[in-house]
């Protein structure tokens, strides 16, 4: 644009010329002078129109040619301003001379850039606080090492010792010291004798030296061993980089067939120390896996099958067609692991076998809930045990339908229900609850079997009285296969006798014998059908109870046998009174149920304890229709606030413990409970506080050593603060804080750079 | 005087030509050599070659036996610094060597009996400096045990036993016999003393051992030291005497008499009449906490702290008439035997019972608990007697019966089991200390002149003392105690001096009543109901959660690639990252549970008290 000004100009400046040329001539005529000086002046705008012609519109200075009576300040035109002065042009000499250039090229690169404003004060002053604070803190952080290793040190003692000298060997202690008496000149001569030190120090100088630090040229091997290794880590990591990226698929096959080669003689080697452990390694799996997969030697391929069509009449041919088919076998063969379970049955046989024994056996076999009956139902059960169960251990494989069996089973049976007949108020209070179903069938079967029963009853009777004439000859062997039966039993598996179905009363003569050979089981039906009440509708519920613990069980656990306790026999006693005895104690206790108030008390406790749903539902609610309308479900399960779970009971599975869960608030007063400052979790606490620091619980030196204080001053000491001396570093005094807050640094170039920067911005 | 440590980690493989190319390294302090050494002969350089040489194999053999000695794996972080500085083992002036250099050696099973530190649970990933505190109370763990361990070899004492000849059954051996058998000083320990005077005797050992107090029914109280025969006092209060008790020290006993409560000094005065406690039936004195716990016809459980004369509470058990009662030696806690066949467990602190047991159906007559605090004995009405399980189970873990039911039980220092059964005194024995006794056969009895009454073993001597209607019998049980008291505890041997001195230390370690519970190390535990509420309340003064973790924020970068999209992708990265892990745990922990789920039915607890731990 500027050009395109200039070209105006020019043209302007050409037709005032032409406009110009008349007078000219006229001018010329009149003043030579003037015409000249005219003249001049033009060729000057000329030569500056021409100039201008090359865009920059250059001002020349206004030069002040003659001097002036009045020279106002103001006065200066700022004509030539776009001059600048050079500062070399002042320098430079009427005659050029070479040795000034070298200053003149200094100045110039001075002069090339511009001196920036300076900044403002507060700026100013921040970037010096920033810069000392880096300073400080590079110059603080050389303690950390030390500040870290006092802070974890189990003791300090002040003041601060510095390194304490090496060891004083005896020797040393000793120097001062002669022999006087006539046996330590004694001693002393043997030992010149015998060339052994006496007086001369065990360390060398320089082994005391050596002690103390470490040379000069040792450090730097050692810095060179140590940066070697560096160095050579990194190749290895380099290498290990590249390595892994490199995507060639037939490398990648190479690299794999090593490994597998690798862990094939792993194997063995591992084979030939332990065949056991290299039987379940995984590698041969694998190696099976993949020949089950793939159709290797399984002979099915163009070649093999060819070979097949010659084996008929080529022996080598079927040599090899042999072989491949013994290598698929011998690949896809399954190892066998030898089995535990064959070695265990042995095993608990053997323990049937080894059971003591013993020469008096009480097989308690409750048959009530009252256990005062223990004594009384069980001498009978006894009996009638002892008298069938050695007529039929031989029997015991053809358990048919023999008269013997039949009548033999039920009296067993019998117990239960005689005492059925004989509690109708326990059966009064078993009946209105949920169990009303089993007891129905209960009174079911019983008619049935009522003729049965009275029948065997009175058996029952006389073989009692046989019973108690044999009493003293009792089998041994019977009792321990009694015990380890009953431990094989399930423990809920049982089928409490009271909800025994009919069909399966009347097949009672072929389960007679198995229930003989296994110890009648205390159940009773009142107890038995409350406990699960819920367990008959659904299986899935009842399978998650059989892994409770029986009540049952605890409470009649059988005893490991009798062998009477001293010198007084009391079992003679028995007899005739008995039964009196236990008519007695059944008056007794007539209503007296034990397992089930409990099990009251334990599910009253269980429910007090379990958080309550919240129902926000507001009466009427819903209905809006009609008085009486029960809302719908979902709206009842969106306004039903579910209390939050709590964790399982400490008495869950625990059928005949009442754990309480309160919480003991006096006890937790003294408890932790904050957690310290590294910690995190209580788990991580929680160990450190674990071993007890007193006396008590520890010998004298580690009580001393637990209760160390952390800090120990010696008393009439000053304490000065720890100096660099102090900790080993034979730094200079510069890398202390103290110099830096004298004298602050200049700043670094770094610093200038940083400065600028934050200035422009 | 190797310095220079070989460097770690991957060794480089030319490490040999390293080696050879390493000129030996002049020190120096070599010039010195040339100087004068200080005083005696002056060791050249090739003589002090030789010495280090003769050197080198002791050393390396030293390090050896170390590392084989030294149970611990890692290296000991709390080591004298003297050690580390000076490993060159000292040359005394006769050449002679340690045989044993080092502590000595600590087999790794006795000094885990003192481990505490239940490493059951694994901890999450820590920080450095938590890591540092763990590793420095594990450290103090081992050496704690290390030295536990290596001082049980000061507990000299044998237990006695008694072995009968091949076949003989020890039970038939009787007292006469042992009597016969054993030196005079313990044969002196078997005595009867006749009173049928008074009636059927409680009686109770005093905590050394040494003092033996009784109460017959019909009000008659004597304290003797039993060793010597020496009586203390004898008196009648007149009234009938339901149970005797010693406090603290022999010095006082409390009676529970007809209607309230006496104490009695040694002297036989009467120093207090409690009448807040009235017709007491049974004592027990807790001497951690100085707490004599009393058990009345009314139903209540009373503590009274005997060390300031307060009661402490009084608890309604709310099973009518108690008269069943024992303590748990392991943690205080006091167990009722009630008539419906339960046993409660209570502490002072709770209102209510800690747990309740239904271990008999017959009302249950007596209760015992070992010293270790893991088996409870109960016999009931229906003439069984079972060991139940006290670590966290509670289940039988044998039980039998007995002709005609045990009356009284009691539990030895070494875990012999005492059943009194008419007039019958039966003794069973386990395998050894702690372990359950075997019911199948009694390890010895002994027929009385009377009816039993009352049953305890003394502590520190092989004797069961019988209080029954005729009397009182001490009968001697080889192996029944404890062979090696600790004498600043319970000193059987101390003099009156040192027993006010222990009196003074018992009392300023006096533990708090309320410290009572089913774990007696639930003091080593974080209280953590507490914790997570204050945790809460900060949260809600502070509106936010100070421990939370800050959302990740991507890092600026430059040359165009912070911009807005990749900043999201980059984030979006992260949160997915943090997702995955999460659902990758508790996906772990889903099959960890399945996992358990399996295994639980056969597998036992991993330690009993688990199930107290929340």
């Amino acid at each position: 644009m500027s050009a395109a000004g200039a070209a105006e100009n020019l043209l302007a400046l050409c037709q005032q010329e032409e406009l110009v040329d008349l007078p000219k001539d006229y001018t010329v005529s009149t003043s030579e002078d003037e015409g000249d000086s005219d003249r001049e002046w033009k060729h000057r705008k000329l030569l500056e129109a021409i100039r201008s012609l090359d865009g920059k519109s250059r001002w020349e200075s206004a030069e002040r040619s003659e001097a002036h009576l009045n020279m106002s300040e103001f006065n200066v035109s700022s004509e030539g301003i776009g001059d600048k002065l050079v500062l070399a042009d002042l320098l430079q000499p009427s005659k050029a001379s070479s040795s000034l250039a070298a200053v003149r090229k200094q100045l110039k690169r001075v002069q090339s850039k511009t001196v920036e404003l300076p900044l403002c004060a507060e700026e100013v002053a921040r970037i010096h606080r920033e810069v000392a604070f880096s300073q400080t803190s590079q110059a603080l952080s050389k303690w950390d090492p030390i500040v870290v290793k006092n802070r974890k040190a189990e003791q300090l003692a002040f003041p601060l010792q510095k390194e304490p000298g090496a060891f004083a060997p005896i020797e040393h202690v000793l120097r001062g010291w002669k022999a006087r008496t006539a046996l330590e000149e004694e001693i002393y001569n043997v030992l010149h004798k015998n060339k052994q030190p006496v007086l001369d120090p065990l360390l060398t100088p320089a082994e005391k030296a050596s002690l103390k630090a470490m040379s000069l040229e040792e450090a730097k091997l050692r810095r060179a061993e140590l940066q070697r290794a560096r160095a050579l880590q990194s190749y290895y990591e380099a290498r290990a980089r590249r390595e892994k990226r490199i995507k060639s698929r037939k490398y990648r096959r190479a690299v794999k067939k090593g490994k597998a080669k690798k862990a094939l003689r792993e194997l063995e080697a591992l084979g030939k120390v332990c065949p056991t452990a290299a039987l379940g390694r995984e590698t041969t799996g694998k190696a099976r896996m993949m020949e089950r997969l793939s159709l290797r030697h399984q002979d099915n391929g163009k070649r093999a099958k060819s070979r097949a069509v010659r084996a008929r009449y080529d022996p080598a041919a079927r040599q090899a067609m042999q072989e491949q088919w013994a290598k698929n076998k011998e690949l896809v063969q399954k190892l066998q692991e030898p089995s535990e379970s064959e070695e265990e049955e042995g095993g608990a046989e053997e323990v049937g076998l080894l059971v003591p024994d013993v020469s008096h056996r009480v097989p308690v076999n409750t048959h009530g809930p009252n256990p005062w009956m223990h004594r009384s139902c069980t001498s009978d059960a006894r009996e009638a045990e002892i008298q069938k169960d050695p007529a039929q251990l031989p029997r015991h494989a053809s358990c048919g339908g023999s008269e013997r069996e039949e009548e033999e089973s039920p009296v067993a049976e019998e117990e239960p229900l005689k005492e059925f007949e004989e509690r109708p108020s326990l059966r009064k209070r078993a009946e209105p609850g949920q169990d009303a179903e089993p007891v129905g069938q209960q009174e079911t079967q019983d008619p049935s079997s009522q003729e049965v029963l009275s029948e065997l009853r009175a058996l029952s009777l006389q073989l009692g009285k046989e019973s108690h004439r044999l009493r003293k000859q009792r089998v041994d062997s019977v009792g321990a296969v009694l015990l380890v039966q009953d431990e094989k039993e399930p423990l809920l598996l049982q089928r409490p006798e009271g909800v025994r179905p009919l069909e399966e009363l009347e097949a009672l003569g072929l389960r007679g014998c198995l229930q003989n050979t296994g110890p009648p089981r205390c159940v009773f039906r009142g107890q038995q059908t409350e406990r699960n009440p819920d367990t008959q509708p659904d299986a899935p519920r009842k399978k998650k109870r059989v892994r409770m613990i029986d009540l049952q069980d605890l409470l009649t656990t059988h005893s490991p046998g009798k062998s009477m306790a001293g010198p007084t026999v009391i079992e003679e006693l028995e007899g005739e009174e008995e039964r009196d005895e236990r008519q007695m104690i059944k008056d007794a206790f007539a209503g007296d149920d034990v397992i089930r108030d409990f099990l009251d008390e334990k599910r009253a406790a269980v429910e007090a304890n379990k958080p309550k749903d919240v129902d926000l539902m507001l009466p009427g609610w819903g209905e809006w229709g009609g008085v009486g309308l029960q809302p719908g479900a979902r709206k009842r399960r969106r306004f039903l606030m579910k209390a939050p779970e709590r964790p399982p009971r400490k008495d869950e599975n625990l059928p005949n413990v009442v754990i309480s869960e309160k919480r003991n608030i006096c006890a937790a007063v003294h408890q932790v409970h904050a957690l310290p400052f590294p910690f995190t979790h209580r788990q991580q606490f929680k160990r450190t506080i674990q071993t007890p620091a007193g006396s008590t619980w520890n010998t004298q030196r580690a009580f001393q050593k637990l209760t160390m204080p952390r800090v120990v001053t010696k008393p009439g000491h000053i304490i000065t603060p720890l100096s660099a001396e102090d900790v080993g570093y034979r730094s200079s005094s510069r890398s202390d804080l103290s110099v830096v807050q004298r004298n602050p640094k200049p700043l670094s170039i770094r610093h200038k750079k940083w400065l600028k920067k934050s200035s422009v911005a | 005087m190797e310095t220079a440590p070989k460097p770690g980690g991957d060794a480089p493989p030319k490490k040999n030509k390293l080696q050879a190319k390493r000129k030996k390294p002049r020190r120096y302090w070599e010039e010195e050599e040339t100087a004068p050494t200080p005083a005696g002969a002056s060791p050249g350089p090739p003589h002090s070659k030789k010495r280090k040489q003769e050197f080198r194999p002791q050393r390396s053999k030293n390090t050896l036996i170390q590392k084989k000695s030294w149970i611990s794996k890692k290296p000991q972080v709390s080591k004298k610094p003297r050690e580390q500085r000076n490993p060159e083992p000292q040359r005394t002036l006769s050449g002679a060597q340690d045989p044993f250099p080092g502590p000595a050696p600590v087999p790794e099973e006795a000094a885990l009996k003192f481990r505490r530190i239940d490493k059951s649970k694994k901890l999450l990933h820590s920080k450095s400096k938590t890591r540092s505190r763990l590793e420095v109370a594990e450290a103090e763990e081992k050496e704690t045990s290390v030295r536990a361990a290596r001082s049980e070899l000061l507990l000299a004492e044998e237990p006695g036993f008694l072995e009968g000849e091949d076949g003989e059954d020890t039970a038939k051996i009787r007292q006469a016999d042992i009597v016969e058998a054993v030196d005079i000083a313990s044969a002196a320990k078997h005595f009867d003393l006749n009173l049928r005077q008074f009636g059927p005797y409680r009686l109770n050992y005093s905590q050394t051992g040494r003092h033996l107090a009784f109460g017959g029914r019909r009000g008659h109280v004597a304290a003797l030291d039993w060793v010597t025969k020496k009586l203390m006092c004898e008196i009648n209060v007149m009234e009938a005497v339901r149970d005797i008790r010693f406090l603290h020290s022999e010095a006082l006993i409390a009676v529970a008499q007809n209607r309230w409560l006496h104490i009695y000094d040694n002297q036989g005065i009467e120093l207090h009449c409690i009448r807040r406690c009235d017709r007491i039936t049974r004592l027990e004195f807790l001497p951690f906490h100085f707490l004599l716990a009393t058990a009345s016809e009314t139903g209540f459980l009373t503590y009274l702290d005997v060390s300031v004369g307060k009661i402490v509470t009084a608890l309604n058990a709310r099973a009518g008439r108690l008269d069943v009662m024992t303590q748990n030696p392991y943690n205080a806690v006091i167990h009722l035997g009630h008539s419906n066949g339960t046993v409660s467990l209570w502490s002072p602190a709770v209102k209510e019972p800690l747990a309740k047991i239904l271990c008999h159906r017959g009302a249950v007559r007596t209760v015992a608990v070992d010293s270790t605090g893991t088996y409870m004995a109960t016999s009931a009405l229906d003439h069984q007697l079972k060991i139940f399980d006290l670590r966290g189970t509670f289940q039988p873990l044998s039980a039998r019966t007995l002709p005609k039911g045990a009356g009284y039980l009691a539990f030895s220092q070494r875990g012999l089991l005492a059943a009194g059964m008419g007039d019958v005194v039966n003794v069973w024995a386990g395998q050894g200390k702690g372990s359950l006794p075997s019911l199948e056969q009694p390890y010895l009895t002994h027929r009385l002149s009377g009816h039993v009454h009352s049953l305890q073993f003394c502590p520190f001597e092989d004797v069961l003392g019988v209080g029954h209607s005729g009397g009182i019998t001490s009968m001697l049980v080889p192996g029944a105690a404890e062979p090696n008291f600790d004498g600043l505890e319970n000193n059987p041997y101390r003099s009156r001096k040192q027993r006010q001195e222990w009196e003074v230390k018992a009392l300023l370690e006096k533990v708090p009543a309320e410290l009572i519970c089913l774990d007696p190390r639930a003091l080593a535990e974080v209280d953590v109901v507490t914790l997570e509420q204050e945790k809460k309340e900060r949260m809600e003064r502070l509106g936010y959660d100070p421990e939370a973790k800050a959302p990740f924020q991507p890092k600026p970068k430059q040359k165009g690639r912070s911009s807005t999209a990749s900043l999201v992708k980059r984030k979006r990265k992260v949160m997915d990252e943090e997702h995955r892990d999460k659902v990758r745990q508790s996906l772990e922990q889903q099959q960890e549970q399945q996992k358990q789920e399996k295994t639980k039915p056969t597998g036992t607890w991993p330690s009993a008290l688990d199930r107290f731990v929340r």
